[in-house]
């Protein structure tokens, strides 16, 4: 990256240091907090959106569509996270596969499942054998956010359905009898004021999910524990120009340092939004700002 | 005119298709990246080591294009059988269990003795700890031997259970080993060594047979001119052929 770089054995420790920290490897764990972040911002609002529609599910009135929220709810609550995404993206990725298979290659006559291996033919395969590598890391990348955001929706769905039951009953009748509609009374009367006690929840899950990042790894995209475990590892001077020993505590110590900095950033963040929400609601919380307003 | 221009759209796709099958098939190779001198992640981000070398060579040979992918060690059968690479290339030994899930081509390295790289010359390998790479021929060597089996996920977690004391010694490739113990003065081996394997060799899909026959081909006319001799040389890999 710098000129001076071209033989770094040579170099004091902090010219040689701004070397080591420059390389096309460590360019790769900067691009990775890209990508965690990447990933957070995209599964946020879809895991939320899941959960919208599974705690609407789940209290719907319509018998198959509430069995339907309960029964999401419950399994994948129920499910640990790691056994979900390693079942889950394996058989979600085959599923694609075969039904790929199915419509595109009719006259493939040999058997899918060929003793251990799983082989369907070229035209079928996500994404194809011949795109590029860009390809396939999207592809990985688009069914992580898919099953982080199924995981997630799950548990935001349980904390939303909690969060429509604890709007006062009181709220919902004086709608009524203002001759809202049903839907009406939802989307005007009780959405808005879930909000605030769905938050608590919410930003806890917001936590956990920051947290839960390094699952990627698991699931195939190289993340920034992947590196910070690569880089870190003893490199012996035949094969890098830059030589070092055993500097993963290091890097798990710069790791541990981004995430509470960024978990802390969130914290300050959901304290200004509850501040907000709780403005001018019927709650404990908005009675106390009323007083220390008047 | 409509049935004419599907009847055209539908041999347009069934060509391509067959064409897809054919030659536009680009090659995936799933290797570990945290095996030097066999394959490892060079200061510039990319796959690099004797592998590298070795399999771009192969490809040029056999005419396929070819594509790097990196995957952990663990899972790197299970990821080659359900297709989301097309031959393993990771230092993998050929062995009789191994050989019951893939395929494998013929060897392009002899059989590496493995040595115990220790942190005391006087430390117990016949009963004492030792570390291993999980799903390694030494990890099995091991655990028939007398002495007790560590396993860790990745290599260099081996070494650093033996810097620590955790482990008293770390049985791997001597090739994988000689770099550490040039390097590290406070690592030496032990004079006993371990001739396990029957060598090296590119792992594959049972069903890929025409890909194993191709890759095998090359690797023969590799051994046949002398040049995969040129490159274990250069890759400091005992044995030639």
């Amino acid at each position: 990256m710098f000129s001076f770089c071209t033989d770094p054995s040579v170099l004091s420790d902090r010219p040689w240091m701004a070397c080591y920290l420059t390389t096309g490897k460590h360019m790769s764990i900067y691009y990775s907090v890209f990508t965690v972040l990447l990933l957070l911002a995209i599964t946020a609002p879809v895991a939320l959106a899941f959960g919208f529609g599974g705690a609407t599910a789940a209290r719907s009135s319509f018998a198959p569509l509430r069995w339907f929220g309960k029964s999401y709810i419950a399994i994948v609550r129920g499910v640990p996270d790691i056994a979900f995404f390693l079942f889950f993206v394996i058989a979600l990725d085959q599923g694609i596969e075969y039904l790929r298979h199915k419509a595109l290659c009719r006259d493939w006559t040999e058997p899918v499942r060929q003793g251990n291996d799983f082989v369907v033919c070229q035209a079928a395969k996500m994404p194809l054998g011949d795109a590029p590598q860009w390809v396939h890391e999207t592809y990985g990348f688009s069914l992580a956010v898919l099953t982080f955001a199924i995981v997630f929706g799950a548990f935001a769905a349980n904390v939303l359905f909690g969060a429509m039951r604890a709007v006062p009953r009181a709220q919902l009748e004086t709608a009524e009898a203002y001759g809202m509609s049903q839907r009406q009374t939802f989307w005007r009367v009780l959405v808005p004021q879930m909000w605030v006690f769905a938050l608590p929840g919410l930003s806890n899950l917001w936590m956990v999910l920051i947290k839960a990042t390094p699952l990627l790894f698991l699931l195939g995209v190289e993340d920034i524990v992947y590196w910070a475990r690569e880089l870190g590892g003893t490199k012996t001077s035949r094969f890098t120009d830059y030589p070092h020993g055993d500097w993963r505590m290091w890097y798990f110590l710069a790791l541990l340092v981004f995430y509470l900095i960024f978990t802390r950033i969130s914290e300050i963040v959901l304290d200004r939004l509850m501040k907000r929400l709780t403005h001018g609601q019927a709650t404990a919380g908005g009675e106390a700002q009323r007083k220390a307003a008047a | 005119m409509k049935t004419l221009f599907l009847t055209t759209a539908a041999i347009a796709m069934t060509a391509t298709l067959a064409l897809a099958d054919g030659h536009g098939k680009t090659v995936r190779m799933g290797t570990e990246g945290a095996y030097p001198p066999y394959n490892f992640i060079n200061d510039a981000g990319e796959v690099d080591g004797f592998e590298r070398e070795l399999g771009d060579e192969l490809c040029k040979r056999a005419e396929l294009t070819c594509e790097w992918v990196t995957n952990e060690w663990d899972s790197i059968i299970p990821n080659l059988v359900s297709g989301n690479y097309d031959t393993i290339i990771a230092g993998m030994s050929i062995t009789d269990e191994r050989d019951e899930v893939i395929d494998f081509t013929q060897n392009y390295t002899l059989p590496d003795p493995s040595a115990y790289l220790v942190a005391s010359p006087d430390a117990d390998i016949a009963g004492g700890v030792v570390a291993a790479q999980t799903n390694t021929i030494q990890a099995a060597f091991i655990a028939e031997s007398g002495a007790t089996l560590v396993e860790f996920a990745t290599p260099e977690e081996t070494i650093a259970a033996v810097k620590n004391g955790e482990a008293d010694a770390v049985l791997a490739d001597k090739a994988f080993l000689s770099p550490i113990e040039a390097d590290d003065p406070d690592l030496m081996f032990m004079e006993q060594e371990e001739l396990i394997g029957g060598g090296i060799g590119m792992g594959l899909r049972e069903s890929d047979g025409e890909l194993r026959d191709k890759f095998d081909a090359a690797i023969q006319s590799m051994k046949d001119d002398g040049s995969l001799n040129a490159l274990l040389d250069k890759w400091e890999i005992g044995g030639s052929f």
